[in-house]
C-alpha cells in the first residue's frame, strides 16, 4: 500500500494545477456569468493533452493512467467545476465507449482525433422521460439499407453546444426496453441533428449542456458501437468509469472553496482578531480538509482498480457518493465561514457551492449509487 | 543543427531567504522550477526547432534532484536531456560552473547554445557569457528575438539600455534570452510519459577528466569568496509630494538637493 504519487504524476499534478491557475481561474467567473465555455480555453487544454489523458498512445491518446486523470480533474474543478466536466464527458463517457467497445476503424477514425487534441465529444443518454431509468428511453434508430434512421430528442447533453462527436443511444427494438437499446457514433454535421439553446442551470453554467434533437439521422452502418442491443451495457460501463472522475471533480469543488476560505479566514477580522483566531474555525476547517483528504483517498481507489484491471464499479459509486456529498457539505461550510462576502459574487465560494449540487445528480445520483453499492453488497 | 539549452533550477521565491549563520539559501519548504530565462531559452530553441527541423538537447549542472527539470524542458519537447552532476563540482562558483559546462559542451556538441540571462537565485548573469569564451565562441547578450536562424547564422534582436541592436552572428555561437525572448509553452500529458521513459544521460567528473583539472572546478576552483550573505533591509518610504505646479516642485527638488549638499 501506497499513498503516495509517482515524480510523473506528481509533474503531471503541477502541470494542471498551473493551467488551472493561469488559464482557467482568471476566466471562471466570467464564464459563469455569461454561461459560455471559451473555445480559446479549449483549446488551450486540448493542446495540453488534457483530454486524451487515459488513452493509448498507438490511438493518438496521452498514455497516462486513470489516477494522473483524477488529477487533472481535481486541479481544475478546484477553479473552474465547469471544466471538469466538460473534460470528464468527452474523455470518461464518450472517448471510453468508443475505446472500450470501438472496432479497430472506429478507433482510427473517431477515438483518434478526439484523444489527440483536435476534437471534442459528448455522450447522449438522457430523455425528458428517461433519466434514472434508461429504460424510458423513446429515441430510436431504424435500419434502412446502409443507415440507421435516427428519430428522438435527447437533453443534458454536456459539451453538445460545440462537441464533433457524438456517442447516441437509440432503440433498435422498442420491444425489448432496455435490451432494445444500441449505441451509435454520430457526427455533428449529420443533417437532421440540431442542438437547441445552452439550459439554463443552477450551476456548472459555463459548461455547454443542451437539448439535441434527432430528426431523419442518417448514421452509416458502420458506426453502430458494438453490436445491437448492447447499448445498455456499453452506457452503464462507461458511468461506471466516469463516475471516477466525477468524486474527483466533487473533490477537487470542495479543495478549491477550502483553498479560498483558508485564505479569507487569514485576513478577515471580527472582535480585534483575524477569524483563524477562532477555535470554530479550526475545528470547522479540520473537519472538512479530514473529510475532503478521506474522499480523495476513495477516489484514487477507484482510479487504482481501474487501472489495474480489478472491478471497479462499486468502489466509484462509493466515491462519487461519498465526495458528493462531502463537496455539497464543504461548500456550504466554506460560505458560512465568508459570510456575507461568502454569499456575493465576488468571491469564488458561492459559485462551488452552486457548482457542488450537480454531482451528487449527473451520472448516476446517490440514490443510484446506493443501488450500485448495495447491489455489489448482494444485501 | 545542434541546439544545446543550458538550464539551472532554482527555488521558486522572488523573496530569496538566506541563513544567517552559513549566509546559503534556505530551499526546506521551497519549490524548484526552471529559472524563468532559461525556460525562455528552450521556447526559443523549440520554435527554431520547428522552424528549422533541429535538434533541441538541454542541459544542466546541479544534484540528482535537478532532474526534474530536466524532465519537465523534456515534456515540453526537448529531444534529449544530460545532467552534468558530481562532488567534485560542488561549491562552484561561476567561473567553475562555466568551465565545466564548457567541457560538457565541447563533449556534446553544439551549432547553437541558448542559456538564460540570469538565474534568478544567484542574478550575476555571468555563466552564459562565460561559457562562450571559454569554448571561444561569439555571444550575444540579452536577446529579445530571433529574427532570422539558419545553420550558418542567426540574426538577434539585443536589447540595450538605451535602445537595441540588430546582430547577425555566425554559429557556433552563444545567446542569452530575456523574458521578451519567448513565452514558454506548457508541458503535455504526452510528454510528461515520455519525459519519465527516457533516459536522463548522467556526465561526471570522470566523463569530463580529459577537460578540467581538479583544481579548476568545486571550491578550489571558484576564485569568488562570499564574505557574508544578507537580506538587504527595506528602504525607507519615499516622500510623496503633490498638486505641486512645475515651478514648486523644481524648488522642492532644489531645496532638497541643496539640503544633502549634493549642489
Amino acid at each position: 500500500m501506497d499513498f503516495k504519487l509517482t515524480k510523473a504524476q506528481m509533474l503531471q499534478q503541477e502541470l494542471f494545477r498551473k493551467v488551472a491557475e493561469t488559464e482557467i481561474k482568471p476566466i471562471a467567473k466570467d464564464m459563469d456569468e455569461a454561461e459560455e465555455y471559451s473555445m480559446d480555453l479549449l483549446k488551450t487544454l486540448h493542446k495540453c493533452g488534457m483530454f486524451g489523458i487515459p488513452y493509448s498512445r498507438e490511438y493518438g491518446g496521452q498514455g497516462a493512467d486513470n489516477l494522473t486523470y483524477t488529477l487533472c480533474m481535481e486541479e481544475v474543478s478546484k477553479v473552474d467545476a465547469s471544466t471538469g466536466i466538460t473534460i470528464s464527458v468527452h474523455t470518461s463517457l464518450c472517448c471510453a465507449c468508443i475505446n472500450e467497445f470501438g472496432t479497430e476503424e472506429q478507433k482510427q477514425k473517431y477515438l483518434r482525433p478526439l484523444v489527440d487534441g483536435s476534437k471534442t465529444g459528448c455522450y447522449g443518454l438522457t430523455e425528458p422521460g428517461a433519466g434514472t431509468d434508461a429504460g424510458g428511453v423513446r429515441t430510436e434508430a431504424v435500419l434502412d439499407g446502409d443507415y440507421y434512421v435516427i428519430n428522438g430528442t435527447k437533453v443534458f447533453t454536456t459539451n453538445s453546444g460545440f462537441a464533433d462527436t457524438f456517442v447516441v443511444f437509440a432503440l433498435t427494438d422498442k420491444t425489448k426496453g432496455s435490451k432494445g437499446l444500441s449505441a451509435f457514433i454520430v457526427e455533428r454535421g449529420y443533417e437532421g441533428l440540431s442542438v437547441g439553446p445552452n439550459i439554463e442551470r443552477m450551476g456548472i453554467r459555463a459548461a455547454s449542456n443542451c437539448e439535441v434533437i434527432y430528426e431523419n439521422v442518417k448514421v452509416p452502418k458502420e458506426n453502430l458501437l458494438g453490436k445491437e442491443g448492447q447499448g445498455f451495457k456499453i452506457a452503464m460501463k462507461a458511468l461506471d468509469g466516469g463516475r471516477i472522475g466525477i468524486g474527483a471533480q466533487a473533490v477537487g469543488i470542495a479543495q478549491g472553496a477550502i483553498n479560498e476560505a483558508l485564505q479569507y479566514v487569514k485576513e478577515r477580522k471580527q472582535f480585534g482578531k483575524t477569524l483563524n483566531k477562532f477555535q470554530n474555525t479550526q475545528f470547522k476547517l479540520a473537519e472538512m480538509q479530514t473529510k475532503v483528504d478521506a474522499a480523495r483517498l476513495m477516489v484514487w481507489r477507484a482510479a487504482m482498480a481501474k487501472d489495474n484491471g480489478e472491478v471497479y464499479g462499486p468502489y466509484a459509486a462509493m466515491c462519487k457518493l461519498f465526495a458528493s456529498d462531502v463537496a455539497n457539505e464543504v461548500t456550504r461550510g466554506c460560505v458560512q465561514l465568508l459570510g456575507g462576502y461568502g454569499y456575493c459574487r465576488e468571491y469564488p465560494v458561492e459559485r462551488a457551492l452552486r457548482d457542488a449540487k450537480i454531482t451528487e445528480i449527473y451520472e448516476g445520483t446517490s440514490e443510484a449509487m446506493k443501488m450500485v453499492i448495495s447491489g455489489a453488497m448482494k444485501v | 543543427m545542434k541546439i544545446v539549452v543550458c538550464i539551472k533550477q532554482v527555488p521558486d521565491t522572488v523573496e530569496v531567504k538566506i541563513d544567517p549563520k552559513t549566509g546559503t539559501l534556505i530551499r526546506d519548504g521551497v519549490p524548484s522550477i526552471i529559472n524563468h530565462d532559461d525556460k525562455t531559452g528552450i521556447e526559443a530553441a523549440l520554435r527554431l526547432k520547428e522552424q528549422l527541423g533541429a535538434t533541441v538537447t538541454v542541459v544542466s549542472m546541479g544534484p540528482p534532484q535537478a532532474d526534474v527539470a530536466l524532465r519537465e524542458a523534456l515534456a515540453m519537447g526537448c529531444d534529449e536531456a544530460i545532467l552534468v552532476s558530481g562532488r567534485e563540482f560542488g561549491g562552484s562558483d561561476t567561473y567553475a560552473t562555466s568551465g565545466i559546462l564548457a567541457a560538457a559542451l565541447r563533449k556534446i556538441g553544439y551549432d547553437l547554445i541558448i542559456t538564460g540571462r540570469q538565474a534568478i537565485d544567484g542574478d550575476t548573469a555571468q555563466v552564459g557569457p562565460q561559457i562562450a569564451e571559454k569554448l571561444h565562441v561569439p555571444q550575444v547578450s540579452y536577446v529579445e528575438e530571433v529574427r532570422e536562424a539558419t545553420p550558418e547564422y542567426v540574426v538577434v534582436k539585443r536589447q540595450f539600455e538605451d535602445g537595441y541592436h540588430i546582430i547577425k552572428i555566425k554559429t557556433p555561437c552563444l545567446l542569452t534570452a530575456i523574458a521578451e525572448l519567448a513565452t514558454p509553452r506548457y508541458m503535455t500529458v504526452k510528454g510528461i510519459v515520455e519525459a519519465y521513459e527516457q533516459e536522463i544521460k548522467i556526465l561526471g567528473f570522470e566523463d569530463l577528466k580529459d577537460d578540467l583539472e581538479l583544481d579548476m572546478i568545486g571550491l578550489k576552483g571558484s576564485p569568488t569568496n562570499v564574505y557574508q550573505s544578507f537580506t538587504k533591509a527595506a528602504k525607507g518610504a519615499g516622500t510623496i509630494m503633490k498638486d505641486l505646479s512645475a515651478d514648486e516642485a523644481v524648488q522642492v527638488i532644489l531645496n532638497k538637493l541643496e539640503e544633502k549638499f549634493i549642489i
